[in-house]
């Protein structure tokens, strides 16, 4: 990679010599020897002839937040949305390995794209909110999947606007349009709209870089809170904020898994030489 | 003259063209509707929308025969064409790469430019000449014809304006492909799609040429769309071609009221638009 050093790059890249990763004792302390949720084994992707995901092979442990930093064009966001299929949107696109979901490999013949997309939420780069009203946002999943008796809808709306520390900014304006909100509220709805289809887990591809600081830390915190429900797997640009929220970080460069392990050991002592590079702003 | 004033001149003069061909441009169309004003609106009467026409040489009658035809071909040509002309339309968005969408567009695109006259001596003979009498319903599928391409077009580049963004919510929150087309996208498009609907319909309300082949016009009023009926524009033009003053003065005021109808149908999609919510706040 011969991304040009921006000043940008020099600031989201420098991490403080006193970090702390809330995140990363937690890990170790209750996620010793749980099952992981999502296993990748020689997983290889490819866009027509370019092939952009390289034999990655690694896991990602049950309720704990992942981090997948690396440069553009990585291949992290085609990762992450390989998990829930996104790139079927794209022709022409092909994978081989496995990607095993909660026992099933995503990539199978016959899979029930319906139902795997409703155990693994998405939270996209820019809120997305449908045009409708907050209410309807969050009560489209489950009610189209059926997951819950009608009478219960509102209960569990109520419940994913709570989640997603979003209740008390909205709750007087449930049936107002969702367009209204705030980039940050927007995002925070959206990832309520993502648990109100009950997921296991949750794909986050830079779910804050259109929000100013404030609306960050929000979602950040937010993250933190979601971790011991949910298994998140978040791709960002912002190596300050993988240090702030996961557990276990991943660093990918040009299609390949260069180096994974606990968020603290990749930030403070990283193995591989490339990795060292990119936290530290020499390239990217 | 230093290159700052030269520069600021050129400016000025540009502008001074842009306001000319503005006027030149809007001249037209309120000339149009000035006229129209000073000359019809003084035989407008409530009598005028109440009645049907009276004997040529007598004074009085209205066009209400007129205006129930415009409505009732003018009502079934959309209940025709805006449904084919919006799922044509969803269907080129949708699969935009099919052979199907590329000769959909190119025919729609084709049947846009054609002369509204071709359309009804096609009408004439595939559904007039067949059936051996004019009919209503006949100039209903002429008008039909004339607004699904028109339709089809709007709907496709107004699908095609929703962001993919929203479609890749839904699709991540478990929603089926064709869930997504009907509930979000469409949803979202459907605003601006009402309004290339209405404009439609307008257009095709103020055709005269696709009803003479076809709805014929008539003196009397009627509701059996499977006989003649009148239209405003076929009256305007029966009633301007005739040899009588008063009769060009109710064609005047017929083309009036014609002209006040595709108003409050433009106006009525102006409000549908801007009740569009964006989409990004």
């Amino acid at each position: 990679m011969t991304a040009p050093h921006g000043p940008d790059a020099r600031i989201t890249s420098a991490i403080p010599p006193r970090t702390v990763f809330p995140a990363a004792e937690d890990f170790r302390s209750t996620h010793g020897d749980e099952a992981p949720c999502i296993t990748v084994r020689n997983f290889s992707f490819w866009y027509g002839t370019h092939q952009v995901l390289h034999d990655l092979t690694f896991s990602v442990p049950q309720r704990a937040v992942t981090a997948v930093i690396g440069p553009s064009g990585c291949g992290k966001s085609t990762f992450l949305r390989s998990i829930n299929r996104m790139n079927d949107l794209i022709p022409e696109t092909r994978a081989t390995g496995e990607l095993i979901v909660e026992g099933r490999n995503v990539y199978e013949r016959g899979l029930d794209l319906v139902a795997h997309r409703q155990r693994v939420g998405m939270v996209f780069q820019r809120p997305n909110v449908f045009p409708k009203s907050i209410y309807q946002n969050v009560a489209y999943g489950p009610t189209l999947n059926a997951l819950i008796p009608k009478a219960d809808v509102p209960d569990l709306v109520e419940d994913c606007l709570r989640r997603a520390a979003l209740w008390d900014e909205v709750k007087d304006r449930l049936h107002s349009p969702a367009t209204g909100l705030s980039g940050g509220q927007q995002q925070r709805l959206c990832i309520a709209r993502a648990l109100g289809n009950q997921p296991s887990t949750l794909l986050m591809d830079e779910p804050c870089s259109a929000l100013d600081p404030g609306a960050t830390a929000k979602v950040e915190e937010l993250i933190l809170e979601l971790k011991r429900d949910y298994t998140i797997v978040i791709v960002t640009h912002n190596m300050q904020q993988a240090a702030r929220v996961s557990s276990l970080t991943g660093f990918f460069e040009s299609g390949v898994l260069v180096e994974m392990g606990p968020t603290r050991q990749i930030f403070t002592a990283p193995t591989h030489e490339r990795t060292e590079a990119y936290i530290t702003g020499r390239f990217g | 003259m230093n290159p700052r004033a030269y520069r600021r001149f050129k400016s000025h003069v540009m502008v001074g063209l842009m306001g000319v061909a503005v006027l030149v441009a809007v001249l037209p169309l309120l000339a149009i509707l000035v006229s129209l004003t000073l000359k019809g609106a003084s035989s407008l009467s409530l009598a005028f929308f109440t009645n049907t026409p009276v004997p040529a040489g007598e004074t009085g009658g209205g066009v209400l025969h007129a205006i129930v035809g415009t409505l009732m071909i003018v009502g079934i040509a959309s209940l025709i064409g805006v449904p084919i002309g919006i799922g044509a339309g969803i269907y080129c968005a949708e699969y935009p790469a099919s052979r199907l969408a590329g000769i959909t567009r190119f025919v729609s695109d084709v049947l846009n430019g054609t002369p509204s006259i071709v359309v009804g001596v096609f009408v004439w003979t595939v559904v007039v000449a067949q059936q051996k009498h004019f009919s209503a319903f006949a100039g209903s599928i002429a008008l039909a014809i004339l607004m699904i391409p028109m339709v089809t077009r709007t709907t496709e580049e107004l699908i095609k304006l929703v962001p993919v963004s929203l479609r890749e919510a839904a699709l991540a929150l478990g929603y089926p492909r064709w869930r997504t087309s009907l509930t979000i996208v469409l949803r979202t498009a459907l605003p601006g799609i009402v309004t290339g609907a209405l404009l439609s319909v307008a257009r095709a309300a103020g055709e005269t040429a696709p009803l003479l082949f076809t709805a014929l016009g008539s003196q009397y009023l009627s509701f059996n769309p499977d006989q003649p009926m009148a239209a405003l524009p076929l009256v305007v033009f029966t009633y301007a071609s005739g040899p009588y003053e008063e009769w060009h003065q109710l064609a005047w005021a017929t083309a009036l009221v014609l002209i006040l109808v595709v108003f409050l149908l433009s106006v009525a999609a102006r409000l549908a638009t801007r009740q569009r919510f964006s989409s990004n706040g």
